[in-house]
């Protein structure tokens, strides 16, 4: 997966890159402005929770946006992604006009392009290290865009290569969740022949992709084609089996699986524990979420019901927090509002998902936190008291602290309130496999760039290790996870078979 | 999709429903849960495992109609699939050898107390059950619960069978009679605030079993959180038993009701 800086020069002297290089001037390359992405115009979008926002490049706009890159000596941009792109090669293959290969390129090192050119934080990955940015002071070229268009075309082309997978070796290996860590796991395993199997608890296969993300910002198509291709290399999926509660792991291994994958993600709710808050309309961004993006909530044949009220309250400032308050619009409110207690600048949540609401008319109300809630005489919220803060100095995250201001407490009238100050892991897999070491914030304990947990068979990754990340780090995790699972079962395993 | 290989209706309201499940059969202990969902666009509802049959590979649900969901599977019929069941879920009951155990069951919440009733007089206790409902025709598993205890006394609001009264004047002639040393309640929330009003009054440790608006399951929402103690829970994974005298019932009565107009809009919808 990580290749040789060596590598990537050799590459970058291949014939067709040279030709591309010399086709046009460095300063006509700079003269070409970063390309728009167009949307769906925000008064139309809010109006269903299905119309995706971003409607991705033209084939004409990728190329020009292709053509801004300098495909650089030194490409920095690729130090910026977690899971280290060949970033040049797939963009100047877009500019070549090769968008399969761009697609393949992508597909080397990322399981899920599609996915990840549309909720990746490029701003703060890739984009940030471009030269454009680094040297010239100047917009990054759109790498996450070009992602995206190299991705959706080859799906769009009906011609997604399922990937070859070597012959089958017979081995059983077992993955817990079925999210993006899990998914690009099995992905690698069943390249290298390995029988594999996806545990998921929950009646969809896809983990927060499916139940947290919405579907304005990663549709449910775009997810399952990556699921069908992984069924097409004989990956098996299993829903609602809770492993540790169906079955335990002693269980599977009695089944023949030897070795286990877990990405079971962090998936519990935090609450802020203030007065009031167990009062009816205050719910978790995770059940409000799920409400409306696994059971379908907002549509009226669906049996699941799901709050909808004039005034929204979501807190917090991360990528959760806004998709509840751009979800909240999408049902109805009139006045759906962020109560975040830093300032705009110390929030968590991707610039762009941010611009987004904004268009959408959610508003803002930053340095301000949350001390209680008030009830109606049915127990229903009925008021938010919140307190406003200062930024002090920094704490251990780096950004500043906030400090609440003594008197400046008020009030704020909403009838549904959706608390998004984060997730801790998910306990299950912790608590029900004994010797399996746990950090003491109920994290799995793994071997670094190796992902081996305490017990050997054991591997771990994604936010179960994290406490809570980023997609592409969760498909990192699975693929690092992948690679060495297959030298330790090699050894254990298939060295013996061979002596035989 | 699990095939339903078993129904029996035990009251207009009340439906017995047998379903495929091996995996769960064999993990279950008394106590637990299963979350079940009923057609595409089906809500995910928590039911408790009422018995289940290792060999066989099933496990027996007790249901009772209440909105949409639980219509929608009370409509269903032997050789029907329910669209998908989780389980199981929640903490067993922590079931000892105590001495004499009082269960106490109302409506519905008797079909969770018949696996317990059995596990406590498997455990040797001296079981005495309580059951109530409002008319005779919504009694259910009398016969099993005789089966399973030592004594079972019925109590109906109206009188029509067994005793006349509520389920706290079942439970109160049992308590100056003989020495209870624990407790158990399931039913709804307010027969239980009443139950647990009871035994504190004569200090008996008493479990109450939650019945709280649900999602997932498995601790991921946050939707059946109760104050126990003070403290915050989640009934899923912390419960569905907690230790009654501990329980904010108010609290716990006013969030049922959470989403108690927006399930009516689904109820009109359904009847459209
Ligand atoms: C609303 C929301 C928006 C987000 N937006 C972004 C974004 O824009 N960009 C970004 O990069 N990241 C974003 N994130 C974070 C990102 O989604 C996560 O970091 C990532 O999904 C973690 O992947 P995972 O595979 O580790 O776990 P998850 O995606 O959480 O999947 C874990 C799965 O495991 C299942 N599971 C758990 N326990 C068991 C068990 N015992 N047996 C069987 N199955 C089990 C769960 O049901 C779940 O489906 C967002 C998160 C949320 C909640
Ligand atoms: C751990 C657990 C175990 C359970 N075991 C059983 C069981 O064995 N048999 C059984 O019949 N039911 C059981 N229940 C209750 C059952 O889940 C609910 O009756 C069901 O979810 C109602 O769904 P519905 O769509 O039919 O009704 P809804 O339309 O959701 O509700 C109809 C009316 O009932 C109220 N209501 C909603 N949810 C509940 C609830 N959980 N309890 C009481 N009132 C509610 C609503 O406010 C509304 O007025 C259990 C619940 C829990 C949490
Ligand atoms: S039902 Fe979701 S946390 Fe308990």
């Amino acid at each position: 997966m990580e290749r040789s800086e060596e590598y990537i020069k050799n590459e970058r002297k291949k014939e067709w890159r040279v030709e591309l290089q010399k086709k046009t001037k460095a300063k006509d390359r700079m003269a070409i402005e970063r390309v728009e992405m167009s949307e769906q115009d925000p008064n139309e979008r809010i109006k269903s929770q299905r119309i995706e926002v971003n409607n991705g490049l033209s084939k004409e706009q990728a190329v020009l946006e292709a053509t801004r890159c300098m495909d650089c000596v030194n490409p920095t941009c690729m130090e910026g992604c977690p899971v280290s792109i060949n970033i040049p090669k797939f963009i100047k293959y877009i500019e070549k006009e090769e968008f399969g290969k761009a697609a393949s390129v992508l597909k080397e090192t990322s399981a899920l392009p599609a996915v990840c050119g549309r909720v990746c934080p490029q701003e703060v990955q890739c984009e940030q290290k471009c030269f454009y940015v680094e040297k010239l002071n100047q917009p990054s070229v759109a790498i996450g865009h070009l992602e995206r268009f190299a991705a959706d075309w080859e799906r769009e082309s009906g011609e997604i290569a399922v990937p070859e997978c070597a012959e089958s070796n017979g081995v059983k290996v077992a993955v817990i969740g079925s999210g993006p860590s899990g998914l690009s796991f099995a992905g690698d395993m069943a390249k290298l022949g390995y029988d594999v199997t996806v545990f998921e608890a929950l009646h969809e296969i896809g983990g927060v992709l499916k139940y947290g993300i919405p579907e304005f910002r990663l549709p449910n198509a775009v997810v399952d084609v990556e699921i069908d291709n992984l069924s097409k290399m004989g990956v098996k999926f299993v829903t609602n089996y809770i492993v540790g509660q169906t079955a335990t792991l002693e269980d599977l291994k009695e089944e023949g699986y030897k070795a286990f994958y877990v990405g079971s993600g962090a998936g519990l709710p935090r609450f802020m524990n203030i007065p009031g808050e167990n009062a009816n309309g205050i719910l978790s961004s995770n059940e409000y979420l799920t409400r409306v993006n696994l059971m379908g909530a907002d549509s009226e044949d669906s049996d699941t019901p799901v709050l909808r009220g004039k005034n929204v309250v979501v807190v917090g400032g991360g990528n959760t927090a806004m998709d509840s308050v751009r979800t909240a619009k999408r049902l109805g409110a009139e006045n759906a509002m962020i109560v975040y207690r830093r300032s705009e600048e110390e929030m968590p949540a991707r610039v762009e998902e941010v611009h987004h609401a904004k268009q959408e008319g959610v508003e803002f109300l930053t340095l301000t936190n949350p001390i209680e809630y008030i009830a109606d005489e049915n127990g229903r919220v009925k008021q938010v008291k919140v307190q406003k803060m200062e930024l002090g100095e920094p704490d251990a995250s780096g950004r500043r602290r906030p400090i609440p201001m003594e008197g400046s407490e008020y009030t704020i009238d909403a009838t549904v309130v959706v608390v998004a100050v984060g997730v801790s892991p998910n306990p299950l897999i912790p608590n029900s496999v004994e010797g399996l070491e746990v950090s003491k914030w109920g994290t799995i304990e793994v071997v670094k760039d190796k992902m081996q947990s305490s017990i050997p068979e054991v591997f771990a990754g994604g936010d179960i290790v994290r406490g809570g990340a980023t997609v592409i780090l969760a498909m990192g995790d699975g693929r690092k996870a992948a690679a060495n699972m297959d030298t330790y079962l090699k050894e254990k395993y298939l060295s013996e078979k061979v002596e035989q | 999709m699990n095939k339903i290989v078993e129904k029996e209706n035990f009251s207009e309201k009340v439906v017995k429903i047998v379903v495929e499940a091996p995996l769960i059969a064999k993990a279950r202990k008394p106590g637990n849960f299963v979350i079940v969902r009923v057609g595409e666009k089906g809500e995910r509802i928590p039911l408790t495992i009422a018995g289940a049959d290792v060999k066989k590979g099933t496990i027996t649900m007790i249901v009772q109609k209440m909105g949409v969901s639980s219509q929608k599977l009370c409509a269903l019929e032997a050789g029907d699939y329910v669209t998908d069941l989780v389980g199981p879920l929640g903490k067993p009951t922590e079931i000892h050898n105590v001495g004499t155990v009082l269960c106490c069951g109302g409506g519905v919440g008797v079909a969770p107390l018949l696996p317990i009733v059995e596990g406590y007089k498997k455990a040797g206790n001296k079981v005495i059950t309580v059951l109530a409902a409002r008319n005779k025709d919504l009694l259910i598993l009398e016969d099993e619960m005789r089966k399973h205890s030592d004594e079972v006394i019925i109590m109906t609001d109206d009188g029509s069978y067994g005793k006349k009264g509520l389920i706290t004047e079942g439970m109160e002639e049992v308590i100056q009679r003989e020495n209870i040393d624990e407790c158990i309640t399931i039913g709804p929330a307010i027969m239980m605030k009443f139950c647990s009003l009871l035994t504190k009054k004569y200090e008996i440790p008493t479990m109450a079993s939650l019945n709280s608006i649900m999602v997932d399951g498995t601790g991921m929402c946050g939707a059946c959180r109760v104050t126990v103690d003070g403290k915050t829970k989640f009934t899923c994974v912390d419960g569905p038993e907690f230790d009654a005298h501990k329980i904010d019932f108010d609290e716990m009565m006013s969030r049922l009701g959470g989403y108690k107009s927006e399930e009516q809009d689904k109820m009109d919808h359904f009847h459209e």
